[in-house]
């Protein structure tokens, strides 16, 4: 039997141990063949809440967390800052509190501010989990990302993995190359230098050229999305030169097809920036089993986490 | 009479309040195998039907019982189903993580007779859980029930069609089957705590 011990949140990787990631990672396998079935719905969570508390716009993390809890049966209420009193002035506390009167068993939170989710936390019995917070995680996404890439590479310890774009802006980059890093696999990094963090941490290898890149020989290339809207200053000079220089196009996707590599996305995608329509469509693309992924681990997530809703 | 023996064994801890007494041996669950095999073949033999196995050893027990029957010429297909997430006794809130197991009915089941095998029926509520989760991958003609234990003690309306060996036990007490592919060990144990 389990020997693990129960936890109430997810609010980073940093804190998990292997054997949480191997439990959830596990977990997910069976939540995502309840795909294949007509009824792909299990009553697991009938009766609970989960509310999805969205501070930052959000399509496909927030309907990720909305069909994994659909899924097990979960009621769900969405909650975003355009549409709550939350742009009227209210307070985090007092929004914690009247989150705490609606008894929702799990919060799903996304806010720009890193270390928010820790606060609500904090505060509340329900469980809470870290849809992205500033700069700083967004779990459930490594998680998947994880997930998608063994998948393909099963005997994981020691692949590559090579992350393009904008590190310094991404929570993303930071989560996925905590837990790749975790899992014994090697990280690099290629992006305009002023994307590309000091003080990265040391596992993290820069390139400075695509070739460079593919003389590593990488086995999968993780996209990162370039932030438009999270960049106050200015990082590269265009959007055109970014892709010009870093963007995935029909001469580079000729020498990863050569490589045998994947390629990865967390999404949205902006075509013609990090990617081209022809990339796209690249057969070793898993960037919609990352979007089955992360319902199929945000379920195992959900399944995990005990909330103290019921105690006293 | 059941032969009485106290010894450390893996299914609980040796505490001197828990004593294990030894049911069944390797030979009478071999004899509750065959004539389980016996039953079916003499109900459905004229029928297509297919086994659905409850993780872990429910599954065992169906593969042993096809085995048998596959000696007389009769195959059916064996599925395993992992009721974890029908229970109606998840603990969301406490400390039981369990590990989930992948089921795997890879035959149709609507319109097929399906027959639910687990080692042991106690109060019938992990039948209801499979029922529910069989239920939804389609829609079999008939579900029948067979277990290798019948121990009593129900709490809902549920009986076994097929019974390898009825065991009268009291409701503070464990039946624990083991079997050799999942356990290392084959036999038939009442634990009284």
């Amino acid at each position: 039997m389990s020997d693990l011990k129960p936890r109430k949140d997810l609010l980073d990787i940093g804190s998990l141990g292997l054997d949480e990631i191997e439990y959830v990672l596990g977990n997910a396998v069976p939540f995502k063949q309840l795909f294949q079935r007509s009824v792909k719905k299990v009553p697991t969570l009938r009766g609970k809440t989960v509310l999805n508390l969205f501070y930052e716009p959000s399509t496909r993390t927030s309907s990720s967390f909305e069909v994994a809890a659909n899924r097990m049966s979960a009621d769900v209420t969405n909650f975003s800052v355009s549409s709550s009193s939350i742009s009227k002035g209210e307070s985090l506390l007092d929004t914690i509190e009247t989150l705490q009167a609606m008894q929702s068993d799990y919060i799903v939170i996304r806010h720009q501010a890193a270390g928010v989710p820790n606060i609500v936390a904090n505060h509340t019995r329900a469980s809470v989990i870290n849809a992205g917070d500033g700069y700083h995680a967004h779990p459930t996404q490594a998680l998947l990302d994880t997930m998608t890439f063994r998948e393909v590479h099963p005997d994981y310890a020691g692949k590559r993995i090579a992350i393009v774009g904008d590190v310094l802006h991404s929570r993303v980059a930071r989560s996925t190359s905590t837990l790749f890093h975790k899992q014994g696999i090697e990280v690099g990094v290629l992006g305009p230098g002023a994307l590309i963090p000091e003080g990265r941490p040391a596992f993290m290898q820069r390139f400075q050229s695509w070739e460079d890149v593919f003389d590593w020989k990488p086995h999968a290339i993780y996209l990162l999305r370039v932030q438009m809207e999270r960049q106050e200053g200015q990082f590269f000079p265009s959007v055109a030169e970014y892709h010009k220089m870093y963007g995935m196009n029909s001469d580079r996707l000729v020498s990863v097809r050569k490589l045998g590599a994947y390629l990865m996305h967390p999404g949205p995608v902006n075509r013609g920036v990090e990617v081209t329509d022809e990339a796209m469509s690249y057969e070793k693309s898993l960037i919609s089993t990352q979007v089955e992924n992360g319902i199929a681990v945000r379920m195992a997530v959900l399944h995990w986490l005990k909330p103290e809703t019921q105690k006293d | 009479m059941p032969l009485r023996v106290l010894c450390k064994v893996d299914l609980l801890s040796d505490s001197p309040n828990i004593t294990t007494e030894a049911l069944l041996s390797p030979e009478r669950i071999e004899s509750a195998v065959i004539s389980l095999a016996r039953e079916i073949k003499v109900r459905c033999g004229d029928h297509d039907f297919a086994f659905v196995g409850i993780f872990t050893r429910g599954v065992t027990l169906a593969k042993r019982v096809a085995k048998r029957l596959a000696e007389e010429g009769i195959n059916c297909p064996v599925g395993t189903l992992d009721i974890s997430l029908y229970r109606d006794d998840f603990d969301n809130e406490g400390t039981d993580l369990p590990r989930l197991e992948s089921s795997d009915i890879s035959f149709p089941i609507d319109g097929t007779r399906v027959i639910l095998f687990d080692e042991v029926i106690f109060t019938g509520r992990t039948i209801r859980a499979a029922l529910d989760g069989l239920m939804d991958y389609g829609r079999p003609s008939k579900i029948e029930l067979a277990v290798l234990i019948d121990r009593g003690h129900r709490e809902i309306p549920i009986q076994p069609d097929y019974v390898g060996e009825v065991v009268p036990s009291e409701m503070n007490q464990y039946v624990k089957v083991r079997f050799v592919e999942d356990d290392d060990k084959e036999g038939v144990f009442l634990v009284t705590k």
